[in-house]
């Protein structure tokens, strides 16, 4: 009983909650690195002021981290606070790490004698938890990356393909080669196929201290690709979002995807 | 007739180049790293290299940073302070590097110099180029100068410039 409570509990917290407004983040203590091995530390937060602690920490089950050399590795010191979640990783190897929290998971609704009734879930529930009989049934699918970038040394590119599989970001311009007024270039991929026509919002860190959000809005061209000049240093804050109806689940009639993405632009 | 008189020509002009090019052309630098009046002082990290008219870095001349201990690496954490060097070579070097690292030097003027038979320079096109000096100090700040000149041109120079907050003068002499 508490169990199940507990799961969509935890899927609220970690389902891109877009329908919400609140921008989910993951943001590392820098990002460009020097040494044998050195460690950076992340915090991992859900707010609406860019980057404070001040709603919801980022839950880390699905947290993803791939080093250089494509394998994947364990970030340490894992703990969930009240507003924020943190963890450490090591550099052991030179190069780019992609450090992404991963999350999808299953929506829907149905009637039972008129009676509307919400669900959360995943694929593997979907089967047992969601009668038979369900009147009206509407399942939606919801799939969102969060990801940032840190570098040892030169950046290189060996975590940073593509999985193929949902809303992705395929940098031109290397995430962690980013310098106040030089642009940026990256590349949206839904499912791995260029993703045309999405609406990409950036916005800069330190919103605390200025009175207008600033933030920048481009589209992607029918290459999927965009183009941001950076106005000035600093933290910023990525996002795109759309819905279409290619879901693998085959029950769900449509599907949300989400891609937020922290990076560092660094001063000239 | 005109055929005749064009390769001796090209024959003296060729030798003029060769004379020019295996008479060692020099390169003399100084930075002076200024006195602070501060309750906290750490010597500066200083990185000083050259690079071409794309941003393309074709010298590395010296970089002074904190070596604590022969193969230790606890001065590396702060070369990305470096920010400007670091971006353009600094984090493709493997370091250190041999006649370009060295210790952090304490405040005064400082001279390195090189000719072109040096690895540093013996690589170096004749042509336009800017030398690029950075400065990154512990709990103080950063500086970048850049002096344009000819690389090795036709007549001794001398380009100096005044830092302000992190360096103080810096000078570059050439000798072709």
């Amino acid at each position: 009983m508490i169990r199940p409570l507990i799961l969509s509990l935890t899927l609220l917290l970690a389902l891109p909650l877009s329908l919400f407004a609140h921008k989910m983040w993951l943001r590392p203590s820098q990002t460009v690195l020097s040494g044998a091995d050195p460690w950076v530390t992340f915090d991992g937060a859900i707010s609406n002021d860019l980057f404070y602690f001040n709603h919801h920490p980022l839950r880390l089950d699905n947290l993803t981290i791939t080093a250089p050399d494509g394998s994947q590795v364990e970030a340490e010191n894992q703990a969930i606070g009240k507003y924020r979640s943190v963890f450490d990783l090591q550099l052991k190897q030179q190069g780019t790490y992609r450090v992404a929290v991963v999350n999808s998971g299953l929506m829907g609704s149905w009637e039972v004698n008129g009676e509307r009734k919400r669900w959360r879930g995943t694929a593997e529930s979907l089967a047992t938890e969601v009668p038979a009989d369900a009147q009206n049934l509407q399942i939606s699918e919801r799939a969102g990356r969060v990801e940032t970038f840190v570098t040892n040394g030169a950046p290189d590119e060996g975590a940073l393909k593509p999985t193929g599989k949902g809303l992705e970001m395929e940098p031109i311009t290397h995430p962690n080669d980013l310098y106040a007024g030089e642009e940026g270039r990256f590349r949206l991929l839904i499912d791995g196929k260029p993703a045309a026509g999405l609406e990409v919002e950036v916005i800069r860190g330190a919103t605390r201290y200025r009175d207008t959000l600033n933030d920048i809005q481009v589209k992607t061209d029918e290459n999927g690709e965009f183009a941001i000049e950076w106005p000035e240093a600093g933290m910023y804050w990525l996002e795109a979002t759309t819905r279409d109806e290619k879901s693998t689940v085959s029950k769900a009639s449509s599907r949300s995807l989400s891609y937020i993405a922290t990076l560092e632009v660094l001063p000239q | 007739m005109i055929r005749y008189l064009l390769v001796p020509l090209a024959l003296i002009a060729g030798s003029f180049v060769s004379v020019s090019s295996s008479s060692a052309a020099e390169l003399e630098l100084m930075v002076e790293i200024p006195q602070l009046n501060v309750s906290e002082y750490h010597r500066p990290y200083i990185a000083a290299w050259i690079h071409d008219g794309d941003q393309k870095v074709v010298a590395n001349l010296a970089v002074w940073y904190q070596i604590k201990d022969k193969g230790s690496d606890v001065g590396t954490k702060w070369l990305p302070d470096l920010r400007q060097w670091w971006r353009r070579t600094g984090r493709s070097l493997t370091l250190p590097v041999d006649g370009v690292t060295g210790a952090t030097r304490p405040p005064g003027q400082h001279t390195v110099s090189f000719s072109d038979d040096q690895p540093q320079l013996a690589q170096l096109k004749p042509g336009e180029y800017i030398l690029m000096v950075e400065a990154s100090r512990e709990v103080g700040g950063r500086e970048l100068l850049k002096i344009p000149f000819a690389w090795p041109g036709d007549q001794s120079q001398l380009h100096e410039v005044q830092g302000s907050e992190e360096l103080g003068k810096v000078v570059l002499s050439i000798k072709p």
